[in-house]
């Protein structure tokens, strides 16, 4: 690795070439105020904070986009950058409005940190707020384009991170707005309600859709029977809104904090994920075998990327898995087997999800395959974000909560089902059952290092004791198009197919680092939260979804074996071809 | 064949927007019917440059200049000029009671120098074979065949040329950098996005000589290795676009442009992309952008487009002017051009003047000259007798500069020292009747409106200053204001993302550093000394004037003035909408702007 030796007001600094100023003076403990830079995302130089001093030069650089060089003198603060990086925040908050109290990102928002930080105590400049409609026209996500401080992250994000191109500029100079094209409403749109926007929306102008009312009122209601499931990712997560490091692992006191709250029965999406693996591990070996259904089998677990396929390959829907994601098997067999075996009227539930993921709250009411139990399977989603606050608005002291453990029949799970947060989760876990599948043995050890990690696209080969799985894993959705473009080359030229088996996930890092999870997703939040479900996978006591004994006696006692007739009705979807812009 | 005259005819959009092309369509039908069609060659040139005075027609061998003329005009022309020989005097250009039949006569074109409008107006830009006559194509093929890339930059680093775009980067160092950069695929662009108010230096050289600019770019090309490029124009120069394509076809038909220029084994050609009329795409990595299909926003530099540009390649861009210069400097040399000029800046400068001006127009001046020479012995002088007040440089992005510095020899360096620029090459000319703030008013909107809206600081706060302006000229201004303006133009000065922004305070800045007191008359005195601002000013009738015609009266739109005839009218102020038509239409002085 090339070094630059470079100065940071007078402090000598040792970098790697090709980083930015930002990360140069981070190394002498100096922070440049950023408002439209995220390190997910290439500089973007709009906001105007960041702006710093070049020895002997009259211009202003910004430190976001100028790249490290031998030499440089960098001055990052003094009074001259104060008084502009001051009058830049007063000239923001002049067109955002007074609102703070009653908006989602009150607490955590950059803009506010900012006004504090500079202690802003008046509006100098004229007050300008653009006169607006908020955008509710989506399950998931909410815009309020009278907030937006056009730092131009979600529109970068939702083109460059995700290619779903659904939010654009519009309009020019200070009518500028960031929408999708033509002023159209998000749900008719392109968006695949990843909710990666709000995740890297600076202030609240574009945030989840939230229903924690939805929630009191159901634990308030004594004729409601309150089932609650939490997702692999949400573990991993939730401490950082309680102060804890990214990656703590906080599952026992999640499910405490559910019974506080009013569940009655508290299970684990990690539970369906076991269940999952079942049904599309032994969809793939059937398609591997028997040659009925196309190859590569991808993965349908993420209902970004179910959306995403739909809307722009729907050529590829013969190669998806008919598997249901893990949160619409749980609230299907919540509302059929555990409602069973309990003796509660399925009507009476009201099964909750706590996810990571704003696009979840779209799938649950994605086609009428989410209704397998003759019910909505689950009524309600809430984010990570939305849980946390929850949490704390009602009272519980998170960080003192005893550890608790999940209920029985469906709460049980093994470290295959805790790894779906991660990106390569997926494909690890059906690879150790797949395994099982073809050898009838056990894997020796399960950890299967050649799917894990940050790269974009990864790809390889399994060698199944002399059967070769290709495989490969997707995770940001913007990267998905070379694998794809692959596999329709091969196909439309009569080749044999480059991969057996794919995983996408629609976000960065997968599951982990999802739109609905906690602010401040950078990659070193995203690798300590993987960290953390490798943690949870190696602790666990089962480490392969057909050794989970829950999963054992569901197909015992209810399902049969996996593909089923009963599988199959409760386990199991479709997928159409959907438009991009519904109108 | 030779011809017994030749007739030049103004073909520039300003003169066809005057009806050039029915004189032209006249002409030839003209001297058919009058049976010296065969004697008479009729050729439709670019622009003359002396825009107040067109239509204009010139005929040769005589060099008669002929002014203002109309169709109606042309059978005369011919039966006197052409039959019998005899100027028709009432059409030759008058000043001061003295007729000039000549070019060199003309006080307009006496202190000019033209390099790079040097074929607008003598040639038919749309025939490949005038430019080759006057010298066209011989750069190029000294390029291909005599010398090679170091000598093309060394010939530009001696004479000195500097970007005509604004901003004044040596352009062999330009060059130099693209051509050191490493890069699979290089491009050459020319910028001919001119959008500043009332500049239009670029469309008339794409108008009157294309293939100044269509040479140069091979030029460019076979020096840092490039073989394609891009010409990027706003579409509102229909005119200069149609010839464009033509000299490019021409071109390409005589081995000009294309595979294989002139047998030497270099290719390169040449695409033309329509702007759709966005200021802020004449910034480099906005047009870029632009090209690429992109929504034209700019983004920071470095990397300069010379390493980093086009699709992420090596790429030259310059302005048209610039570019028009290129030719000259490699046929004639280095040495000659660095002579002209000053040292700062060597060269030529094409600015287009209007305003109270009385000859407005285009006009190339050597760098040097003083704006006292451009206004007073170009441009004739303030128009209607008025009193010179200012005149501002650089369009939206520079400032003004007043009387007393009115002979500062013109340059990049003094011109930025006087808190102005160069700018493009718009020169505005006000007189006593502009209203400062109300000048500087229009500025900011036109910034406003162009600004693409990316970076907060030009997006926020060209609107908060513009904002300000509005509320001084409708008399709410406050004195605290000043300061803020100047608070908000600093901090987009310094953290605005391109030129745009960080320019577009100037206006402001030098305003008031020159009139403040203009300002505090708004502000302290609520009065508009120029009369211009509506909110500040009031229309009355004297007395002792008014003679009772009752003809204001009658044109008032609003029925605020009454009064018997022969008696004195009185104008009703709350009625009163302050348009100005009562003091237009009294022919006796009566009515009084306060």
């Amino acid at each position: 690795m090339k070094m630059v030796h470079m100065k940071i007001n007078g402090m000598p600094v040792e970098i790697e070439a090709g980083q930015n100023l930002l990360a140069a003076a981070k190394k002498v403990h100096v922070n440049i105020p950023v408002l439209c830079y995220h390190p997910d995302l290439p500089a973007w130089a709009a906001c105007g904070l960041c702006v710093v001093k070049q020895e002997n030069s009259p211009k202003l650089l910004r430190a976001c986009a100028t790249p490290v060089q031998e030499n440089l003198s960098i001055i990052t603060h003094d009074a001259e950058l104060y008084q502009i990086r001051k009058t830049v925040i007063e000239m923001i908050m002049s067109t955002h409005p007074n609102t703070c109290l009653t908006c989602a990102r009150n607490g955590v928002c950059e803009l506010q940190r900012f006004a504090a930080e500079f202690g802003v105590r008046e509006q100098p400049f004229e007050v300008r707020i653009a006169d607006l409609p908020k955008d509710t026209s989506t399950t998931s996500i909410v815009l309020d384009p009278t907030k937006c401080i056009k730092c131009g992250r979600c529109v970068q994000v939702c083109q460059q991170l995700q290619g779903v191109y659904a939010l654009e500029f519009i309009g020019r100079g200070d009518n500028t707005v960031m929408s999708p094209a033509a002023g159209l409403p998000l749900n008719d749109s392109p968006c695949i309600k990843c909710g990666q926007c709000s995740a890297h929306c600076p202030v609240g102008a574009i945030f989840e859709k939230d229903e924690t009312a939805l929630f009191v009122k159901a634990t308030g209601d004594p004729n409601k029977h309150v089932v609650v499931q939490i997702a692999p990712a949400v573990r991993v997560a939730l401490g950082e809104a309680f102060n804890l490091p990214a990656g703590t692992i906080t599952t026992g006191k999640i499910y405490s904090a559910l019974r506080r709250l009013g569940a009655d029965k508290v299970f684990d999406t990690n539970f369906s994920a076991d269940l999952t693996i079942m049904e599309e591990g032994t969809e793939l070996v059937r398609r591997l075998t028997t040659g009925e259904g196309a190859i590569p089998q991808i993965t349908s677990c993420c209902p970004a990327w179910t959306d995403y396929m739909e809307k722009y390959y729907p050529d590829m829907i013969p190669n998806f898995s008919t598997a249901k994601s893990p949160m619409m098997m749980q609230g299907a067999v919540t509302k059929t087997y555990y409602a069973e075996k309990a003796g509660v009227d399925p009507a009476r539930i009201y099964s909750v999800a706590i996810m990571p993921c704003t696009a979840k709250k779209f799938e649950i009411s994605r086609d009428d395959n989410m209704h397998a139990s003759g019910y909505p399977d689950v009524d309600l989603v809430l984010t990570t974000r939305e849980f946390a606050r929850l949490i704390k608005a009602s009272g519980i002291d998170f960080l003192k909560l005893e550890d608790e453990e999940a209920d029985s029949p469906i709460g049980t799970y093994s470290g295959a089902g805790t790894i779906f947060g991660n990106t390569g989760g997926v494909m690890e876990a059906a690879l150790r059952t797949a395994y099982h599948l073809i050898t009838n043995e056990e894997m020796g050890d399960v950890n299967i290092e050649e799917v894990r990690g940050m790269e974009g696209v990864r790809s390889g080969e399994v060698d199944i004791k002399g059967t070769k799985l290709r495989v490969a894993v997707a995770h940001g959705m913007a990267n998905v198009s070379t694998l794809l473009e692959e596999i329709r080359e091969a196909r439309d030229s009569g080749k044999e197919p480059p991969y057996h088996f794919i995983e996408v996930m629609a976000c960065r890092g997968g599951c982990v680092a999802g739109g609905g999870q906690p602010y401040s997703t950078t990659d070193e939040v995203r690798a300590q939260r993987i960290a953390g479900i490798y943690t949870d996978d190696e602790r666990s006591v089962t480490r392969c979804s057909h050794q989970n004994p829950e999963i054992i006696q569901i197909y015992d006692d209810y399902l049969g074996q996996p593909l089923s007739d009963r599988a199959h009705e409760l386990l199991h979807t479709n997928y159409h071809e959907r438009k991009i812009y519904k109108k | 064949m030779a011809f017994r005259n030749y007739i030049l005819v103004c073909g520039g959009t300003a003169c066809e927007s005057s009806k050039s092309d029915d004189i032209y369509n006249a002409l030839i039908a003209e001297c058919k019917a009058q049976g010296v069609a065969d004697e008479v060659q009729i050729v439709k040139t670019g622009c003359f440059g002396f825009c107040e005075q067109g239509p204009i027609v010139k005929i040769l061998p005589e060099d008669s200049f002929y002014v203002q003329v109309k169709p109606e005009d042309v059978p005369e022309l011919i039966a006197e000029h052409i039959i019998k020989g005899r100027e028709v005097e009432r059409l030759l250009y008058v000043k001061e009671k003295k007729k000039h039949a000549k070019v060199e006569d003309i006080e307009f074109y006496q202190k000019q120098f033209r390099i790079v409008l040097r074929n607008c107006g003598f040639i038919d830009p749309e025939n490949i074979e005038e430019y080759i006559a006057r010298d066209g194509y011989i750069a190029l093929e000294k390029v291909l065949f005599e010398m090679t890339p170091d000598d093309v930059i060394n010939e530009l680093r001696t004479a000195g040329l500097r970007g005509r775009g604004g901003a004044g980067f040596p352009t062999w160092m330009k060059w130099n950098f693209t051509r050191q950069a490493s890069g699979d695929l290089k491009y050459i662009v020319v910028n001919a996005d001119e959008g500043d108010p009332g500049a239009y230096m670029d469309r008339s050289v794409l108008e009157g000589d294309p293939h100044s600019v269509l040479e140069a770019m091979v030029i460019a090309g076979r020096t840092v290795g490039s073989n394609q490029g891009f010409i990027y124009i706003r579409a509102e120069y229909p005119l200069a676009i149609r010839r464009l394509e033509i000299a490019m076809k021409q071109a390409r038909e005589m081995g000009l442009l294309g595979k294989n220029i002139l047998g030497s084994g270099f290719d390169f050609d040449i695409e033309i992309r329509l702007g759709a009329g966005a200021f802020v795409c004449g910034e480099e990595t906005a047009l870029l952008a632009s090209i690429e299909g992109r929504r034209g926003m700019p983004v920071p530099r470095p990397p300069f487009p010379a390493v980093k540009g086009l699709w992420g390649m090596p790429t030259v861009i310059n302005n048209v002017e610039t570019w028009a210069n290129i030719p000259v400097i490699i046929a004639k040399g280095g040495t000659w051009f660095n002579k002209i000029g000053t040292q700062d800046s060597p060269g030529t400068k094409v600015f287009a003047l209007t305003g109270k001006i009385r000859n407005s127009g285009l006009v190339e001046v050597p760098m040097g000259i003083t704006l006292r020479e451009i206004i007073y012995d170009i441009g004739g002088g303030i128009a209607h007798g008025k009193e010179f007040k200012a005149v501002q440089t650089g369009g939206p992005s520079g400032g003004v500069i007043t009387i007393e510095n009115l002979d500062t020899p013109i340059d990049f360096g003094s011109l930025t020292k006087l808190g102005s620029m160069m700018g493009s090459g718009g020169m505005i000319v006000m007189d006593e009747d502009d209203c400062i703030v109300d000048v500087t008013k229009f500025y900011l909107n036109f910034t406003v409106d162009e600004s693409c809206g990316k970076c907060s600081p030009c997006r926020i706060g060209g609107r908060s200053l513009a904002n300000l302006l509005e509320k001084i000229t409708k008399g709410n201004g406050e004195l605290a204001d000043l300061d803020q303006m100047l608070e908000i133009g600093q901090a987009m000065k310094k953290a605005s993302l391109c030129a745009l922004g960080q320019t577009a305070p100037n206006p402001i800045i030098s305003s008031l550093h020159y009139f403040r007191d203009e300002y505090l008359a708004h502000i302290v005195d609520k009065k508009c000394p120029a009369g211009k601002c509506k909110s500040l000013i009031s229309y009355y009738i004297l007395p002792d004037k008014c003679i009772g015609c009752t003809a204001c009266a009658r044109k008032c739109p609003t029925g605020a003035i009454t009064g018997e005839r022969r008696e004195v009218h009185v104008i009703d102020q709350a009625a009163c909408i302050k348009c100005g038509v009562c003091y237009e239409t009294c022919k006796f002085g009566a009515i009084e702007v306060r």
